[in-house]
């Protein structure tokens, strides 16, 4: 019988494998930032242990740090010390940090990609669930605790038992104004945030092998809100020229040694998976999510289900959500008035999301009650953005572009969405308080989020791009 | 690591499903460079309201209930690989979770550190929550030898399932670091194999 992907590359990575033990897996690249970090350092302290192989283990600052004025010190104690803590300790480890002020930093998954460090058929860890964005290439990538960073960072290997492995097969032509994240929104409001616990999900399919790149990350990287470990995309074509050329990537006799090897990733024709699962994507509508958490998703035109419909053991959590959020059920959520729209996070904060915001929003205005964030991935798509012009864009629209960084997707440095206010994200959780204590959150598209940001109301994008062809 | 072997206790209820990493600790209590202290901001946000004066209506701010086994609604623990989040129900004074399903990495983080996380059917989760409705002060008896969890009063009770691996790390008190830096030469011989 044949593998999956994910079967090839499992095994071409355990070191041993004993029975009754989970198998002991080499990790080819560590990425560390500074939340998650401190507590491994410290433990390799108290156990006299060096980092295995610091050239396998890189760092950045994301989670914490400002995005404006970050050429000056961070304002809040805490943060700026776990930031500082991260330097230390990488300085000490001797791990390469691509801290603030160092034209590589920006979101830990975003910058790995960018950079070539991410390359198909690798296993790559970070103390981060979303992780699974470089599943896109690939490759086997997954979030893990601390105690693992520090696992991982005296080993280079990690205990892990092997994943079930699920195949979900997205066939069809993409309608429009729907995007990637819509794909992967409609996923998980389909399966919930718990249908995919305890695998590892192959996304196929016509819809899925048509998206770039950065699409196919905003899909891997949502594959944790539906509880799966980790998310992959079999490489073709597309990723290799993604993979060609860039800062890290392999070059002359390298290059063609691990060309040859990545031309044999992919699940054999006859490789069975523990579950499968098949959508149409003219099915998928832009979506939104309505409630407190990623499952809690639906088609733009739909009614946000009511209470009463809900299995009955799971009806007070339902309304427990809805009551967060201020909205009732069995009514439309589009022309709900909102405060703010956050264009940003490792979900959508590539160049490919910026570019389609701004074309969106070209000669067009935000409403007034609005504040709109653009906060890009990382410091060269912010360079980027701006030699195009995009800022310019923006500005005129009454955007603001910011500095690279995690900001408000989780509240965790100074971009928080105040209490009570509505927020239109195109980052990948909508828990309660995620985007700062009391926020409410609405996930969608960059294209979804852009269109809230001109009306001032959730709106359905299609009618807005009609306008502009008609126009 | 903290050993785990058996334990009789009270419990306390809190009967939501999909409870996520962000609710066990929020984010913006992640700064501190040590696993110490986060019990303070367990649950944060339903515990104390803005001004931070306890939620009377919250569970941990009910006198009637305590215990060192938290029961909760299933897909506990899901969202972020936050290990501050087992840290915190353990620096509160939990050893034990039970519920009908957890989050992947939860999971993981909790055995690491010696939380015993118990995943139980829903029809006995449902039976747990009656009890502890009827009396607060039921106690729940927890057995990982035998893998048995047990109303202790109506003695209803099920066993779990544990990886054996994992269940002899928590009962002799040992990590995966400690496993696994056994396994150099092991690693050191897969490299020089990669390395062709
Ligand atoms: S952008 Fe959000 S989800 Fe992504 S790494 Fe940062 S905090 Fe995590």
């Amino acid at each position: 019988m044949g593998k999956t992907l994910v079967e090839k590359i499992w095994d071409a990575h355990v070191v041993k494998s004993d029975a009754g033990f989970p198998d002991i897996l080499y990790i080819d690249t560590h990425f560390i930032h500074e939340v998650t970090s401190p507590q491994a350092f410290d433990g390799l302290r108290s156990r006299g242990l060096p980092v295995f192989r610091p050239a396998q283990t890189i760092a950045t600052a994301d989670h914490n740090v400002p995005t404006v004025d970050q050429h000056l010190p961070i304002k809040e104690e805490l943060s700026r010390y776990q930031v500082d803590m991260l330097t230390k300790n990488c300085a000490e480890f001797g791990v390469e940090l691509y801290g603030l002020g160092h034209p590589f930093q920006g979101i830990v998954h975003v910058i790995g990609p960018e950079l070539g460090i991410t390359l198909p058929g690798a296993t790559i860890v970070c103390g981060d669930s979303h992780t699974s964005t470089h599943g896109a290439f690939g490759c086997i990538a997954f979030g893990i605790g601390t105690s693992q960073v520090e696992q991982v960072l005296a080993t280079q290997c990690l205990l892990q038992q092997k994943p079930k492995t699920m195949k979900i097969e997205v066939n069809g032509t993409l309608g429009k104004g729907v995007t990637a994240k819509d794909i992967i929104l409609y996923i998980i409001a389909q399966i919930s945030a718990a249908g995919g616990t305890g695998y590892f999900i192959e996304y196929t399919g016509s819809a899925i092998r048509a998206l770039s790149m950065e699409a196919r990350m905003t899909i891997c990287n949502m594959s944790i809100e539906m509880g799966a470990r980790g998310g992959l995309i079999a490489p073709d074509d597309i990723t290799f020229d993604y993979v060609k050329g860039r800062e890290f990537a392999p070059t002359g006799e390298a290059w063609d040694t691990a060309f040859a090897k990545w031309k044999t990733l992919y699940s054999d024709e006859d490789a069975e998976f523990d579950q499968t699962l098949n959508f149409r994507a003219e099915d998928i509508e832009p979506m939104i999510t309505y409630g407190t958490n990623p499952g809690m998703g639906m088609g733009i035109s739909k009614h946000i289900p009511a209470t009463a419909d809900q299995a009955v053991s799971e009806q007070p959590s339902f309304q427990k959500a809805l009551d967060y959020m201020g909205i009732e059920g069995d009514t439309l959520l589009v022309g709900k008035p909102i405060d703010y729209v956050f264009i940003g996070s490792c979900t959508n904060s590539r160049m490919e999301d910026l570019r389609e915001v701004a074309e969106f929003v070209k000669g067009r205005q935000k409403a007034e009650n609005v504040t709109v964030w653009i906060v890009p991935g990382s410091k060269q798509i912010e360079q980027q953005a701006i030699a195009e012009g995009l800022d310019q864009i923006f500005e005129a629209a009454g955007f603001h572009l910011r500095e690279p960084g995690c900001s408000a997707c989780l509240g965790m440095n100074e971009d928080k969405i105040p209490a009570g206010k509505y927020c239109v994200s195109t980052s990948n959780r909508n828990f309660e308080g995620r985007q700062g204590p009391n926020s409410r959150t609405f996930l969608a598209s960059p294209l979804t989020a852009a269109a809230a940001a001109i009306t001032g109301r959730v709106t359905d994008v299609r009618e807005l791009l009609e306008e502009t062809v008609y126009a | 690591m903290k050993k785990f072997v058996e334990l009789t206790s009270r419990i306390v209820p809190l009967p939501i499903e999909n409870i996520d990493t962000d609710q066990i600790i929020p984010a913006r209590f992640l700064k501190a460079t040590t696993r110490e202290g986060f019990g303070e901001n367990l649950f944060c946000d339903w515990r104390y309201d803005v001004n931070r004066v306890e939620r009377p209506d919250f569970v941990l701010n009910n006198p009637l209930y305590k215990g060192q086994i938290l029961v909760a609604g299933k897909n506990f623990g899901c969202g972020s690989s936050r290990e501050h989040a087992a840290w915190a129900i353990q620096d509160y004074g939990f050893d034990v979770v039970i519920s009908s399903f957890f989050a992947d990495i939860f999971k993981g983080n909790a055995l690491n550190n010696g939380l015993l996380p118990i995943q139980v059917s829903d029809g006995f989760l449902e039976r747990i929550f009656e009890a502890v409705a009827k009396d607060p002060e039921t106690r729940v008896l927890v057995d990982l030898y035998a893998q048995l969890v047990r109303l202790e009063a109506s003695g209803d009770q099920e066993t779990f399932e544990i990886n054996p691996y994992k269940k002899s790390c928590l009962i002799n008190g040992y990590d995966d670091i400690d496993f696994i830096l056994n396994q150099r030469d092991a690693i050191e011989i897969y490299e020089a194999k990669i390395a062709g």
